[in-house]
């Protein structure tokens, strides 16, 4: 479903990511993990096409995407949960899920409203209030929920679990099931492993911009480099 | 009596005046929520709304009215393509690059229409006439009502666009988190040059309620009517409409009240004194959020 094949890219003189090559096949979770700074946010936000690398390619459902700028990657249905939620914090609960759905036809923003309200009850009792006010948890919802106002086949998450307490933590990762269930592909960033080995299907380790590990999720839970680096054990 | 009607006549002349730094505000305010640039091109395209108003009737003999939409439609232009050729190509740049390249273009344009139309002022036809009305020993004209009036639903327009519409949404996800609005399939490109679009034709719209009632147009008339327009949008909270509103009336009505103080003098030193404190004392301005580094 997307490929991504040989990306470079770059800050100024930093090399972020080096030749990053994975794939996530239709109906998978693949997860990606790394420690701070491996260069995650990079690869999400090269793929939503905020950064473009010059060399190699990505594909996405057979279609080159690697020129293309963010909206046009997201109206082919790939969109994304950024690092630190980034809601639009001066605009209430409903116009930031309106803004979800900005590539969507006017009439169809109705039925995916209730849509989100039926999945995350809690922004539906909070649809007029200021998205800046909602708690970190409520947020997490509200940034999850507007990028499925997109209706997207391919929902990337960076790090969905950042901040939040364990309960939390444990109910965002239900959710990612259920959206899975649902027939959503998901690629998943995180730092917490623990976590995200034990949702995913596959997965790939980050190393300061290279991938130095793949495989399934469950041989890499019980990996011991794996379990030593990021596992804390 | 005779102090109250001077006083009530100054009101109104504050008002007018204010309603020309208003919009020219927005427009400032406008750009600089979007792309955190200072335009100081911005009052440039009042004159340069003022010479398509002065030529069109002057030279070509067109109606006042089609001659204010000729200067709405040159003025947008402008203001889009300055954007698309000078200010987007340094959209990565620091912003230092994207401030000296608007002064840049500031001084363009006013040596350029110095070149072409000579540095003397150009007299600009009647473009609102009609009686004047007492009310109660004061006067008001009828470009001064015409102004107030123009004012008043542009600002109830362009409110409703900002809060109601889809690209209204778009302008402001845009000026919370450029990034974030481009995850959400907001075109950048759009957004910024309909800004631009948005704000050079209020400037336009600015400079014919100027000329309805001072009938001159010069190279640098934008200078200072754009430098009193930025005191206002930096008063009223640069980035925030109703403070580019708000800030536009004030700067107008403390002008008018100096005046009316017989200190006509210090006109203009107020309206720096006013730039003065509120940067020592509020810098974010009376209805502005308060300054945050944008990452
Ligand atoms: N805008 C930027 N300008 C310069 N360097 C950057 C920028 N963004 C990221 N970097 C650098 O690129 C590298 C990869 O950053 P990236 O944000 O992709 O890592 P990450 O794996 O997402 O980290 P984290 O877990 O902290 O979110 C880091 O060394 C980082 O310092
Ligand atoms: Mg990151």
């Amino acid at each position: 479903m997307l490929k991504v094949e040989g990306i470079n890219v770059y800050y100024g003189n930093i090399h972020a990511i080096k030749e990053i090559s994975f794939e996530v096949n239709q109906g998978e979770i693949v997860t990606l993990i790394g420690a701070n700074g491996a260069g995650k946010s990079t690869i999400l936000n090269t793929i939503s096409g905020l950064y473009h690398s010059k060399t190699g390619k990505i594909e996405f459902e057979g279609r080159s995407i690697g020129h293309l700028p963010p909206h046009k990657v997201l109206a082919l249905g790939l969109a994304q949960v950024p690092e630190g939620r980034r809601i639009f914090a001066r605009m209430s609960v409903e116009e930031n899920l309106e803004m979800g759905g900005y590539t969507r036809p006017g009439g169809e923003i109705a039925a995916s409203l209730e849509d989100v309200y039926q999945r995350f009850p809690r922004l539906s009792e909070r649809r007029k209030q200021i998205a800046g006010t909602l708690s970190g948890g409520e947020q997490q919802m509200l940034a999850m929920g507007r990028a499925l106002m997109a209706k997207p086949s391919l929902l990337m998450l960076d790090e969905p679990s950042m901040g939040l307490a364990p309960l939390l933590v444990e109910q965002i990762f239900e959710i990612i099931r259920e959206l899975h269930a649902a027939g959503t592909t998901i690629l998943l960033v995180e730092q917490n492993a623990q976590m995200a080995l034990s949702v995913a299907d596959r997965a790939y380790v980050l190393e300061t911009g290279k991938i130095v590990m793949e495989g399934p999720a469950a041989e890499l839970l019980e990996d011991d480099k794996v379990r030593s680096a990021y596992l804390g054990e | 009596m005779a102090f109250l009607s001077t006083l009530f006549s100054q009101i109104i002349n504050g008002l007018q005046s204010g309603s020309i730094y208003a919009l020219v505000a927005l427009g400032y305010s406008m750009v600089y929520g979007i792309i955190m640039l200072l335009n100081f091109a911005h009052g440039d395209i009042i004159m340069v709304g003022a010479y398509v108003v002065w030529l069109s009737m002057t030279s070509f003999g067109l109606h006042p009215l089609f001659s204010i939409l000729l200067a709405v439609a040159v003025s947008t232009l402008l203001g889009v393509v300055i954007e698309k050729v000078a200010y987007a190509p340094l959209r990565s740049s620091p912003r230092l690059s994207l401030l000296i390249t608007a002064i840049g273009i500031s001084f363009l344009l006013e040596n350029g229409f110095q070149l072409i139309f000579g540095a003397g002022a150009k007299v600009v036809p009647t473009l609102i006439s009609g009686p004047t009305f007492q009310i109660g020993g004061a006067s008001i004209s009828t470009p001064a009502l015409v102004t107030l009036g123009v004012t008043v639903v542009i600002m109830i327009g362009l409110t409703l666009l900002v809060q109601k519409t889809r690209l209204g949404r778009a302008m402001r996800a845009v000026s919370e988190d450029m990034g974030a609005a481009q995850l959400m399939g907001v075109n950048i490109n759009t957004t910024i040059s309909f800004t631009f679009a948005l704000g050079s034709a209020l400037a336009a719209v600015a400079s014919a309620l100027y000329l309805s009632s001072y009938a001159q147009a010069s190279p640098t008339m934008g200078s200072m009517l754009g430098l009193k327009a930025f005191v206002a949008a930096v008063l009223g909270g640069i980035g925030s409409l109703p403070g580019a509103m708000l800030g536009g009336l004030v700067i107008g009505l403390a002008e008018a009240l100096v005046s009316a103080a017989g200190l006509s003098v210090w006109k203009d030193g107020v309206v720096f004194a006013i730039l003065i404190v509120v940067l020592l004392v509020r810098p974010s301005g009376l209805l502005g959020k308060p300054m945050k580094e944008k990452v």
